[in-house]
């Protein structure tokens, strides 16, 4: 069974939501955090719920309606989204007031929406959708669990199009817990330049980005979704390059036929030699793309390099200009998060 | 992972393991759900303003006594503690011969991540964001507290987590049943957890539906949940592993489904039309029809809202002919994302040995309905099929079907 990318929507740092004017001017940024540039939600969330809701509910809300409005579909069979981190801004809300006042007079808004699924649950209210709703929240294999849901849904018959979509968000006490683990960059750059970076940590990034899939083709589909798959603390980058081969084998695919690698490198000199042994190994000779650059590094980012692998498939023009070159035939993406979690997908051209 | 699939085959229960506030293993709470001893009491373990007020259902180890059991640092979450506990008792009772050479995965569930450590960290941090220990906030996400047990499982094939409130242990064990019935994995460590929180403790609150005494789910008086902590996790295995067990296993998977209420985020329609539709859509996929179900292991929170509307959709879907059906969160409180877990444990375990749990402290069933939660042990029961519901915030509503293979 083929399954189909029929629409991507996109909020990220880069003008890719709403209506996009391709190629793309790719927006540099200084500092070492990248927040998404929103967009007026009036188009998509009646304002009086806009109000109550956290930034990443309206990020997820507005990403899946575009999906569909994208696809002319006004309902879907299954709603499957990723996020490592959850409501982080509901969370801290309560976190903070259940601290500061000591446990007493709380309200129960943001207890409310800081669970984890409060996304996939708005998109379902938002559309009076009753049908399969999951949510998956395992780090950097967020959105690539909730891929292989949708792939399964779809292959079961469950479903003929899944709605499914990767977000996280980025709060002032997320990013001043994080920035602790010496996860980014202490001095302050050009953020396109990230890829050149020789020191130590990453950008912080965020993001909303969904998809709708189905196994029946369209006149609009973008791409074709051939598969995903996750390695989880890999030995070595012996063991890597395996995981690569073995998933590309398993699609009846070696990387002779690959035209271009999106890959997920995150300008972290500690992560260097990983990103150079597999440039220079198995991927040698191939065109590599990189997309941490314009969003920053999030553990969902994955989704945002899935939707522009799509792009670069379905769109006659460069997505990004400048960056990148259009209609490849064959894409892998890899990512690579901390060099624990890895994550491969495979798209084609239909 | 190759897909091979075989979505008719059956996927086998080889194990199970728990631990909730009535005992830290199978044969523990078994014992309790047999005498009919419930794991409510005093908040012991959290320092908060609600201790002496609020009622819940804790372990009865310490986090020490917990790291001390599993050899592990006592400075753990909670969450990873009760959840290692759990996932090594079902993996331990499997005793799958050379699992090494399997495709094996952990697929585990929680609500709260590491939030039991997070909330002290926020205490400092609060004061000045360059306070607090971060080895107390490294592990909040609700996926490191997966990893952690994963790691000391040595499972590395396939690892991941739900979170889908109070379904999500039940979304867990049937992602899991998939990923090997499409042959991606042969063996599937699958269930969830949850550690009593202080914010959730204040979330539950603050929605007023934390029942001052014991809860009476399913009873016209009822005054809302006891929250509780634990974890649950059954073995699932493909049909090809079942065969080289010593044991064969005698109860399977049969259904599943997964629903939304699309109702409110935390409400549930008045006619229940999520959970309806879960037990529906789960009776469908095994082949049943509503009179084939000897046992429902209910939802049953003891909310007004919960109970009533998981009572209309079992009428709607059942009459006339109702099955026995009890809330065994009499016993262990609601434990959230473990809930799903512990339940089909006990879903199993009433198979196995032919038990209907009793829904303790019903005085009056629900005048609304024509059928009434079971009030005594009930044993020598001759099961077939048994129904396990779970619904939470966010409309998501799950029901499993396990069967016996006689």
């Amino acid at each position: 069974m083929k399954i189909y990318i029929r629409s991507a929507a996109a909020i990220s740092a880069q003008d890719t939501f709403g209506n996009v004017t391709f190629s793309i001017v790719p927006i540099s940024y200084q500092g070492n955090v990248l927040k998404t540039k929103e967009p007026d939600y009036k188009n998509y969330i009646d304002p009086k719920l806009a109000r109550r809701m956290s930034r990443i509910i309206r990020m997820g809300v507005a990403a899946a309606l575009q999906c569909l409005r994208d696809a002319h579909a006004e309902n879907v069979d299954a709603i499957v989204t990723g996020t490592a981190y959850g409501c982080l801004e509901d969370t801290g809300v309560f976190l903070s007031r259940l601290i500061e006042q000591q446990e007493e007079m709380l309200s129960p808004t943001a207890f409310i929406q800081s669970t984890h699924n409060t996304v996939g649950a708005q998109i379902a209210l938002t559309l009076q959708c009753t049908n399969y709703n999951n949510t998956f929240v395992h780090k950097a294999f967020s959105f690539e669990s909730a891929l292989l849901d949708s792939i399964l849904l779809l292959k079961e018959n469950e479903a003929k199009t899944v709605l499914v979509g990767g977000t996280d968000e980025i709060t002032k006490y997320s990013f001043d817990i994080l920035r602790r683990f010496n996860l980014y960059k202490q001095e302050s750059a050009d953020s396109l330049q990230l890829m050149q970076s020789a020191t130590v940590g990453t950008i912080a990034g965020e993001g909303s980005n969904f998809f709708l899939l189905s196994s029946e083709p369209s006149a609009t589909d973008y791409a074709v979704l051939d598969g995903v798959a996750t390695l989880y603390k890999p030995e070595d980058v012996n063991a890597i390059e395996k995981g690569i081969q073995q998933f590309l084998a398993s699609h009846s695919v070696s990387i002779d036929d690959i035209s271009c690698v999106v890959s997920g490198n995150d300008g972290d000199s500690r992560n260097a030699n990983v990103r150079h042994s597999l440039d220079s190994g198995v991927f040698a000779g191939k065109r590599i793309v990189h997309y941490k650059q314009l969003t920053g590094e999030y553990p969902t980012s994955s989704s945002f390099a899935l939707w522009l692998a799509a792009n670069m498939i379905y769109r006659s023009q460069p997505v990004f200009e400048g960056l990148l070159y259009a209609k490849p035939k064959k894409i892998l993406v890899y990512n690579n998060y901390q060099n624990t979690h890895h994550s491969f997908m495979l798209l084609s051209a239909i | 992972m190759q897909d091979q699939s075989n979505i008719q085959s059956r996927v086998y229960v080889a194990g199970t393991g728990v631990i909730s506030a009535i005992g830290n293993n199978v044969e523990e709470c078994l014992a309790s759900l047999e005498k009919g001893e419930a794991g409510m009491g005093g908040i012991t373990m959290l320092d908060t303003i609600h201790r002496n007020q609020i009622p819940v259902a804790e372990v009865k180890l310490s986090n020490e006594a917990l790291a001390a059991r599993l050899n592990v640092s006592p400075l753990l979450s909670r969450t990873a503690l009760l959840s290692m506990m759990a996932a090594k008792e079902a993996l331990q009772q499997a005793n799958i011969p050379s699992l090494s050479n399997l495709r094996t995965g952990f697929i585990s569930a929680n609500t709260v991540g590491g939030m039991d450590k997070s909330e002290q960290f926020f205490e400092a941090f609060l004061t000045d964001a360059e306070k607090g220990r971060l080895r107390d906030v490294v592990n909040h996400e609700c996926g490191s507290v997966t990893e952690l047990v994963a790691d000391a499982l040595n499972i590395k094939d396939y690892v991941t987590t739900i979170s889908t409130a109070c379904s999500s242990s039940a979304n867990a064990i049937f992602f899991g049943a998939r990923l090997i019935r499409h042959g991606m994995l042969d063996v599937v460590v699958a269930g969830g957890t949850d550690a009593l929180t202080k914010f959730t403790l204040n979330g539950f609150n603050t929605l007023m539906i934390l029942d001052r005494e014991y809860c009476k789910p399913f009873d016209e008086n009822r005054q809302g949940l006891n929250l509780g902590e634990g974890a649950g996790y059954v073995v699932l295995v493909s049909e090809k592993v079942a065969a080289t067990l010593a044991d064969l296993p005698t109860s399977y998977l049969s259904g599943y489904c997964n629903k939304n209420d699309a109702y409110h985020q935390t409400a549930s329609s008045p006619d229940g039309r999520g959970s309806y539709m879960a037990m529906q859509g789960a009776l469908a996929m095994s082949g049943l029809q509503p009179a084939d179900v000897d046992y429902i292991n209910l939802h049953g929170t003891g909310t007004q809202n919960n109970d009533q509307a998981e009572g209309t959709a079992i009428q709607r879907l059942f009459e006339p002919h109702y099955p026995k059906m009890s809330s065994t969160k009499s016993f262990t409180g609601h434990t959230l994302g473990a809930s799903g877990g512990i339940e089909a444990v006990f879903s199993v375990l009433a198979l196995k040995h032919g038990l209907v749990y009793p829904n303790l402290r019903l005085q009056t069933p629900i005048e609304a309905f024509p059928f009434a939660a079971e009030t005594k042990l009930l044993t020598n029961q001759p099961l077939k099929h048994v129904l396990s519901n779970s619904f939470g915030f966010g409309g998501n509503c799950s029901s499993l079907i396990f069967s016996n293979i006689a």
